[in-house]
This record gives C-alpha cells, sequence and structure tokens, in this order.
C-alpha cells in the first residue's frame, strides 16, 4: 500500500536536497538525473502493487495534452 | 531450367513454371489441401502435412526463393521444428551459432547477455543463417516428398469459400485455372492477397521510425556475437545493430528517425559513408542486400476463417528486434499441420482446427507485446520515455538492477499453451516447466551404445513416455503401453530407463537410457511418471502412474473426440 501520510524525518532538508539536485543543470541534464531517481527509488520499492498505486497518483488529474506518436495501422 | 542446388547460390535459383494436369481438366479439380506461399512458412506446413501422408499442393506466385537476406536468427524451438521436418541439421552446419550478446551505449559496453546457460540440448539457443538459406534446405526437403507438388507462377486471382469447400482462380504464364480445395493455408506473406479477397485485416500501429539494413560481405575478426549500440558516436542519437550470418555477411541495421528519406537512403553513396563509420575508412566490403523498414506490430482477428487458414506474417506482423516474424510462422506451421492433419483423416472435427486460432493468437499477442515493450526501449516515442531509456543505460553501468531494464530485443522464446481446451489439467502434484500446454525440453538419452536425443523420438504422432525405475516392466504394463501403438490414433511409446540401467528390450517398445538424468529432472519424473505429447511436442498431459483410461481421455480431449 502506498504511504501518503508523512514518512520523511527531515522534510524541508529532503526537499532542500532534492532541489538542490538541478542546480546549474539544463533542463535535459534535469528529466534525466530525475528520471535515474525514479528508477533507483522503484527498485528500492520493489513492490509492483506500491509502484503501480504510486504510477497512478501521480498522473491523477493531469488531463492529456500531448499526443500519441504511433500510426494507427490496417492492412 | 532449374539450376543445380549448390551450398551458396540458392539467392539465384529460378524455378521452372510447368503446365500441370489440372489447367486441361474439363472441371476444377478438388485438392484435400493447397497452401499458398512458398516461403519458410508455406514449406513448413507443406513439409509437414507431406510427412503426414497427406496429398499437398504449394502454389507461389513467383519463380525464386527469398531476394535478400532478411529474416536472420532462428531459434531453438524453431531448429527443433526443422529437425522434425527432416532439414535442420544442414541448417545447424551452416549457421552461425552465437550465445553472447553485448550492449554499448556511447562508446562504452554496459551490459552483455548468455543465451546459452544451459548444456544438455541438441540445438543451440539461436543460428544466424540468411533467409534464402533456410528457404534452400526446406525446398531440399520438400523436393523429396513425392506427394507434395510445387507449383511456381502460380498466382491466386479469385477466391470464394462455401463451408463445404474454397474455389480458386490461378493465374499462370499462360493463362487461368480454377481449382478448389477442402482446406486453404494462406501463407502468403505481410501483404497476403487471400486476406483482401476474403475483405479481413490485419491491425495494430505502424511505429515513427525508419531503419536501414546494410548487409556487407567483408573479411572482419568480430566474434559470432549480437552488437547493439545506443547512441554511437559513429551513428549519434540512434541505434545500430551488428551481427554475423554465414559466408562472412554481416548485418548492420541503422536506426534512421522517422524524416529519414527512403529512397535517398537506400543509395549506396548514402550507405556506404555510415558503414564506413562504423568499420572505419579502409575498411574493405561488399554490400550484400540493402533495404530500409518501418515496421507495424498488428494481426489478424482471427486465423482461421471457415476453411482459410492464415499463418505467419499474414496473419500477424510484428517488429524485427528479438527475431519474433519467421520463428513465430514456423511455429504456427508447427500447431496447425498435425490438427489439419487429423481433420484430413477425419480422426477429428474441424473444431479442432479453432484452437490453431486460439492458442497461435495467444503466441502472437506474446510475441507483439514484447516486441512492442522492446521498440518502446530502443525508438523512444516521446522526451521522457528518450530520458528514461538514457538513465536506464546510464545506470546499467553499475548497478544490476538497471541491466535487466536494457531491451535491445527479448529474443524469441515458444509459447506454452497454458489455457488450451487441448490440454488435460494435472490430477498429479508436478513442479518445474514442462506443464500441459508447454513446448518439450529436449535431454540426451543413449539407446542401444548411441547417443540421441529425446525431441528426435517424439512428434508427427501423439508420443508417449514411460519413466521406468531399471527393473523389468510388469507383463501387464507392456501390454498395455503396447497398446496405445496400436489404436485408431497411433502413440508411440518410449521407455525412459535412469542412468546406468540395463538395456532392456521388448517388441514394439523403444528402450532409452537417461545418460544425463536430465530428461527426468526436467520433467520432473519419478518412476511411474507418464508424459503425452502431441504430435507438436507440446506436453498434452501427465501423471505419477499410468493408466490406459486416463491416457484415452486425454487424447479424445486432445483430438476434439470428447
Amino acid at each position: 500500500m502506498l504511504k501518503i501520510e508523512p514518512n520523511i524525518a527531515d522534510f524541508d532538508g529532503f526537499y532542500e536536497a532534492l532541489v538542490g539536485l538541478h542546480r546549474n543543470l539544463t533542463p535535459e541534464q534535469s528529466q534525466l538525473v530525475n528520471s535515474k531517481l525514479i528508477l533507483l527509488l522503484a527498485n528500492h520499492i520493489g513492490d509492483r502493487v506500491v509502484l503501480d498505486q504510486a504510477i497512478a497518483k501521480a498522473v491523477q488529474g493531469v488531463k492529456p495534452a500531448g499526443h500519441e506518436n504511433t500510426i494507427s495501422a490496417v492492412v | 531450367m532449374t539450376t543445380t542446388t549448390s551450398d551458396s547460390d540458392y539467392q539465384s535459383l529460378v524455378f521452372d513454371y510447368k503446365r500441370c494436369a489440372d489447367q486441361d481438366a474439363s472441371r476444377p479439380v478438388r485438392h484435400p489441401v493447397v497452401i499458398v506461399g512458398a516461403g519458410p512458412v508455406g514449406l513448413s506446413v507443406a513439409i509437414d502435412l507431406a510427412q503426414q501422408g497427406e496429398q499437398v499442393v504449394l502454389l507461389d506466385d513467383d519463380d525464386r526463393l527469398s531476394n535478400g537476406s532478411r529474416a536472420i536468427c532462428f531459434a531453438k524451438r524453431t531448429l527443433e521444428i526443422f529437425d522434425r521436418l527432416g532439414c535442420g541439421r544442414p541448417m545447424v552446419d551452416k549457421g552461425v551459432v552465437w550465445n553472447l550478446g553485448k550492449v554499448f551505449f556511447r562508446s562504452e559496453p554496459v551490459y552483455s547477455f548468455n543465451l546459452l546457460p544451459e548444456a544438455g540440448h541438441q540445438r543451440p539457443a539461436f543460428i544466424n543463417l540468411q533467409q534464402y538459406y533456410v528457404e534452400g534446405y526446406l525446398l531440399d526437403r520438400a523436393r523429396q516428398l513425392p506427394n507434395l507438388e510445387i507449383r511456381w507462377k502460380n498466382k491466386i486471382v479469385g477466391l470464394s469459400q462455401d463451408g463445404k469447400s474454397v474455389d480458386l482462380e490461378v493465374e499462370t504464364p499462360d493463362g487461368n485455372y480454377r481449382l478448389s480445395c477442402d482446406w486453404l493455408v494462406a501463407a502468403d506473406g505481410a501483404r497476403s492477397a487471400i486476406r483482401g479477397f476474403l475483405g479481413q485485416t490485419s491491425s495494430g500501429q505502424t511505429f515513427r521510425d525508419r531503419f536501414l539494413i546494410a548487409d556487407v560481405k567483408m573479411a572482419a575478426d568480430f566474434p559470432a556475437e549480437r552488437w547493439f549500440w545506443f547512441d554511437p558516436p559513429f551513428h549519434p542519437n540512434q541505434s545500430v545493430l551488428l551481427h554475423q550470418q554465414p559466408d562472412g555477411v554481416w548485418r548492420i541495421d541503422f536506426q534512421l528517425g522517422w524524416d529519414a528519406d527512403p529512397v535517398a537512403e537506400r543509395r549506396p553513396d548514402k550507405v556506404i559513408p555510415r558503414v564506413q563509420a562504423l568499420l572505419g575508412r579502409e575498411a574493405k566490403f561488399d554490400l550484400e542486400w540493402v533495404s530500409i523498414y518501418t515496421f507495424s506490430c498488428l494481426r489478424m482477428e482471427k486465423f482461421r476463417h471457415g476453411r482459410v487458414l492464415f499463418a505467419g506474417d499474414s496473419a500477424h506482423g510484428v517488429s524485427p528486434f528479438g527475431a519474433r516474424g519467421a520463428n513465430s510462422g514456423v511455429q504456427d506451421a508447427d500447431n496447425l499441420s498435425w490438427k489439419l492433419r487429423l481433420v484430413l483423416q477425419g480422426l477429428s472435427p474441424e473444431e479442432l482446427l479453432d484452437t490453431y486460432d486460439s492458442e497461435r493468437v495467444q503466441a502472437a499477442d506474446e510475441n507483439i507485446l514484447n516486441s512492442t515493450r522492446s521498440t518502446d526501449f530502443i525508438t523512444p516515442k516521446n522526451e521522457a520515455s528518450h530520458s528514461f531509456r538514457n538513465a536506464t543505460l546510464e545506470l546499467a553501468k553499475d548497478c544490476e538492477f538497471a541491466r535487466r531494464l536494457v531491451n535491445s530485443g527479448r529474443l524469441s522464446l515458444p509459447s506454452t499453451y497454458s489455457d488450451s481446451p487441448l490440454n488435460t489439467p494435472d490430477a498429479d502434484s508436478f513442479s518445474g516447466p514442462e506443464i500441459p500446454g508447454a513446448p518439450a525440453l529436449d535431454a540426451p538419452l543413449r539407446r542401444a551404445g548411441e547417443d540421441t536425443w529425446l525431441l528426435s523420438h517424439i512428434g508427427n504422432v501423439f508420443a508417449g513416455i514411460y519413466f521406468n525405475d531399471g527393473r523389468e516392466l510388469h507383463p501387464e504394463l507392456t501390454k498395455a503401453l503396447r497398446s496405445l501403438s496400436d489404436d485408431r490414433l497411433r502413440v508411440s511409446v518410449s521407455i525412459l530407463e535412469p542412468k546406468g540401467s540395463p538395456a532392456l528390450e521388448a517388441t514394439g517398445l523403444k528402450f532409452f537410457e537417461d545418460v544425463e538424468g536430465l530428461a527426468a529432472k526436467r520433467y520432473d519424473a519419478q518412476p511411474g511418471t507418464f508424459y503425452l505429447f502431441r504430435p507438436d511436442q507440446h506436453v498434452c498431459a501427465r501423471w505419477r502412474h499410468f493408466d490406459v483410461a486416463s491416457i484415452r481421455a486425454a487424447l479424445a480431449r486432445a483430438t476434439f473426440q470428447a
């Protein structure tokens, strides 16, 4: 079960570290670092149920405004 | 005229169109089965049915084998099917055996995998072999079968079916003729004309990317390994695959991106610099075959339409990552042939063919799922997936978990038909992978002092394996085992004895020594265990104790006689 109640000892310190991670990075570098961070944390958590709940929570309320980059095909 | 079949000129063979008696018949001649398309799939179905005794007519609209290398990776299971069809050996002898795959990111190696962690199998995990060799060896085998007639330059231009037969109009160099058949196998490729005649479609998605295949001939000292680069310095921002084929031919596959011009990119003045960027300016090579492709993952909703059965690319298409196109097509042929034979012989009702549809649709979905996942990794669809891809590759250098995420193609494995209605569910307790519906695993055996392999002794008909304890069989058991081979649905029974047992013989039964104990291990067998295999070598049922009535019930279920 995904925890959404407070679970980090030092919230302000953690937030500072998270934001500080991106200081002096280009947007592309930031995206790469964020991707690594997500992959590392996901593997640490391991539990697919928790990961799927986090994935669902993260996208909640986001209305897709992009487009799928594939073409449907019929032959 | 038909030229000689030497080792290396399959690509240049031209086959004579010959007028056949059907063209002069006053009314359409009726055949039990007509197969359309002399590619790897059509040839496999034709050989399989013919060697099981059926009269087969194979039509092809061309007079040549595959033009270009095309499919080059043939998986273990496919080689085992080719063994059953009587032509696996020349393919393995000619093919390049490889086990090691290496993945590079930019200029650094990040990950390597070994496909064959386990000994005790006759066939390797994969061989690389040009499609024209595979078709050539299949054709050599087909020509040994007098009841298999191939008609080159015979193109289907019209088709109708009424539930009792399929009627065809065939175009030839000297005019059209009609014929009819009980069953039609459409192995006529991705652009299947037969699919169109039936008003059917194959649907799915096309990926926005283009790839260049450059097959080059050169004397190179690269090892026989699969090398895959993401974003290498010699081809920035795209991927490249290098893979060895026989005769000093190397497959180089360059990702080009969606905006590449498919006409210009095929020209030697564009291709050669790309190859030189990889091999070096001084490298000497000849271009063997160049092709630009995009790809789609699609399938027909159903593979059986009345008396027409679709197999291979006509029924489904996948991206090339993972070698799942030709391999899955040959596995379609393997699944279809024995069922069609039983229906043709009146041993099963035609509903048995609906299980060809259900089992192979499931297999197609597995292949599409795996190849779509590989494609999403290799050609990321958006910035976020591109970033995850690069993050995975960077982490893979020192994080073991990330190596498991690297996906440059999950290579073809056969499907286990675990939900098939043909399976008899286990009543006894077993562990391991050989559940009902699973393809049989090989193991080394010995018979009369000769080394042999388990898979060489099952297939074509239903087969039983009884695991004995090394002691003489009880006369009642011998009689019961023997009775299985006398049934209308003949079951070929083998007795496996533990390592070191004295050689026993009994009329009508084949005894083998499980020389390394691997058969018992792989099948989780104990003395008394009995496995029943379908003619395509998939497990049908298994028991801890031999019981003729249970075996007959399982056979009835697997042949739709229940």
